[in-house]
């Protein structure tokens, strides 16, 4: 079996005394769909900064391709990072560039490819998320859905080993999300790519992923197949899968303090 | 011990940005090559250009009128007093000295500041919180490269060229004025005013100048950086560009007058 693609050791992030992320572990093989599932403040943003480099973490290591990202020298770290497409959640196009040039933008700073080669390239990536007809359009002209795939044009315009995508499916109906979720399995079949989407969106997590990582405030609490993974009988997971909220506030307590605030009891 | 601790912290903090400061300006500085025409990669000497006309050409027109409106108000307020004294010529020389050392440096600072300081912050700061400048790092693309350097070497050619357009309105308001009072002829205010300024005075002005578009363009790239957080933050960062941009210039300024009277250049 060849190395992980990605691999997170022990990884502790801090902001200030609040831990987001406490001791994390998780590997990503190559050509393989890994998505990252958690509520809302479970770490799972935290942690895809983490793996595309954009912040250090308190403890832990980060190893892609092979190499610390956090203990490589910035011309290592840049090649690692041209390995990487990453797709944003707010897709974070170019507002002042339009659709083809933001595609083509990596290639023209990364490359010394000519203008033809580069608009055929360009062309060419659009095409594969179905937008080769946008290309002259400008980003605030596009629909959300049409944004996202703009976005992974231009992550895949360089051709890179690793995908990754940061909530694609939010924001979207969910027909556009289900046309994503095609799109994400036609770049895997097509390109081969190892790709880490991190979501909330179980429906969407389970059409497109090989296997399934959870963060619960702030530890992995299950790697593992998709089909596995439904099967779980651990109740953080359950209660995930299921759809079921919170137990609420403690009503004894809740009752307590308003009787407080409203003067018909002692302040404790 | 609370205000020493208020204090400490505080100094710490103005260290800490004016260290930052120094850093991004340094970091600029390396990657300018980079921008330059021919030498520099495709497309940057392009970004600058749009930028000098945005500070440059855009900024023109409201450059001319208040410089005009202040070399107005400098004549009447010297002319007041140095009437009394029968040397009212004496105007031309303040004004032409007054704007080509001073005022026509600060004039365009306080304009560009406002205009220009506040839009790097806002583009930049709406560029973070949008994920773009995550983006740009995500595609290896240095966003120092891409974003500040072109805005500071749009700055440091457009502000000194707006400088003595400023002095050149300011001048030419104190022309008018002159007309106006004694019937002064352009020629013979030119003459005068050739008389006045030495090339030492144009060269502190446009090293002045060049002084403050750094502060300017530096101020404003930086706060557009810290944003944090949507619209709000993003407005805030604009305000704090022009306030700290502005302070900065004037305490620049103060230094630079110094150093010039200290050295004999004033």
């Amino acid at each position: 079996m060849s190395a992980p693609v990605i691999s997170v050791r022990d990884l502790t992030v801090r902001y200030g005394s609040h831990q987001v992320l406490n001791g994390v572990n998780l590997e990503v093989e190559r050509g393989e769909v890994m998505v990252l599932l958690g509520g809302s403040g479970s770490g799972k943003s935290t942690m895809l900064r983490q793996i595309i480099g954009l912040d250090r973490p308190f403890s832990g290591t980060v190893y892609v391709q092979g190499i610390d990202i956090n203990h490589c020298s910035p011309q290592e770290l840049k090649r690692v990072r041209r390995t990487m497409g990453v797709a944003f959640q707010e897709s974070a196009l170019f507002n002042s560039l339009s659709i083809e040039e933001n595609v083509a933008l990596p290639l023209r700073e990364l490359t010394t490819l000519a203008d033809p080669v580069i608009e055929i390239m360009v062309y060419m990536s659009l095409a594969a998320v179905g937008l080769a007809e946008v290309g002259k359009q400008m980003p605030q002209e596009l629909s959300g859905g049409m944004k996202k795939r703009a976005a992974v044009a231009r992550a895949i315009a360089l051709g890179p080993e690793i995908l990754i995508f940061d909530e694609p499916s939010a924001g979207l109906d969910p027909i556009v999300a289900a046309a994503l979720d095609e799109l994400i399995l036609f770049l895997k079949r097509a390109f081969q790519m190892t790709i880490l989407v991190v979501t909330h969106e179980m429906a969407s997590a389970f059409r497109i992923a090989d296997r399934v990582a959870m963060l619960f405030h702030g530890e992995l609490i299950a790697v593992d197949k998709k089909e596995s993974f439904q099967a779980s009988t651990d109740p953080r997971i359950r209660q995930f899968l299921d759809r079921r909220p919170d137990q609420m506030a403690d009503s004894a307590a809740v009752q307590h303090r308003f009787r407080e605030l409203a003067g018909l009891t002692e302040t404790t | 011990m609370k205000v020493l601790e208020t204090t400490g912290s505080g100094v710490i903090r103005q260290v800490n940005y004016i260290g930052g400061l120094t850093v991004q300006f340094w970091s600029s500085l390396r990657a300018a090559p980079r921008v330059l025409p021919v030498v520099g990669k495709r497309g940057r000497w392009q970004t600058a250009m749009r930028q000098i006309v945005a500070i440059g050409v855009q900024g023109l027109p409201l450059i001319a009128v208040l410089s005009t409106c202040v070399g107005f108000i400098l004549a009447l307020q010297t002319a007041a007093e140095l009437r009394r004294f029968g040397a009212i010529q004496l105007v031309i020389s303040i004004v032409a000295v007054g704007f080509t050392r001073e005022l026509g440096p600060l004039v365009t600072a306080i304009v560009v500041s406002g205009r220009s300081g506040s839009a790097f912050s806002a583009e930049i700061g709406t560029m973070v919180a949008t994920n773009e400048i995550d983006a740009l790092r995500t595609m290896a693309i240095d966003p120092v490269e891409f974003v500040l350097t072109p805005k500071y070497l749009a700055a440091i050619i457009a502000v000194p060229c707006l400088t003595v357009m400023s002095s050149f309105f300011g001048i030419m308001a104190g022309a008018g004025f002159m007309y106006f009072t004694t019937n002064m002829g352009l020629r013979m205010y030119v003459t005068y005013v050739a008389d006045s300024i030495v090339l030492r005075d144009v060269f502190l002005g446009l090293l002045k100048s060049v002084a403050f578009a750094t502060i300017i363009a530096q101020v404003g790239c930086m706060e557009g950086l810290k944003v944090r957080g949507g619209p709000e933050a993003v407005g805030r960062s604009t305000t704090s560009a022009v306030v700290k941009s502005t302070f900065l210039v004037i305490l620049a300024d103060l230094l630079f007058t110094a150093a010039f009277y200290l050295l004999g250049a004033e």
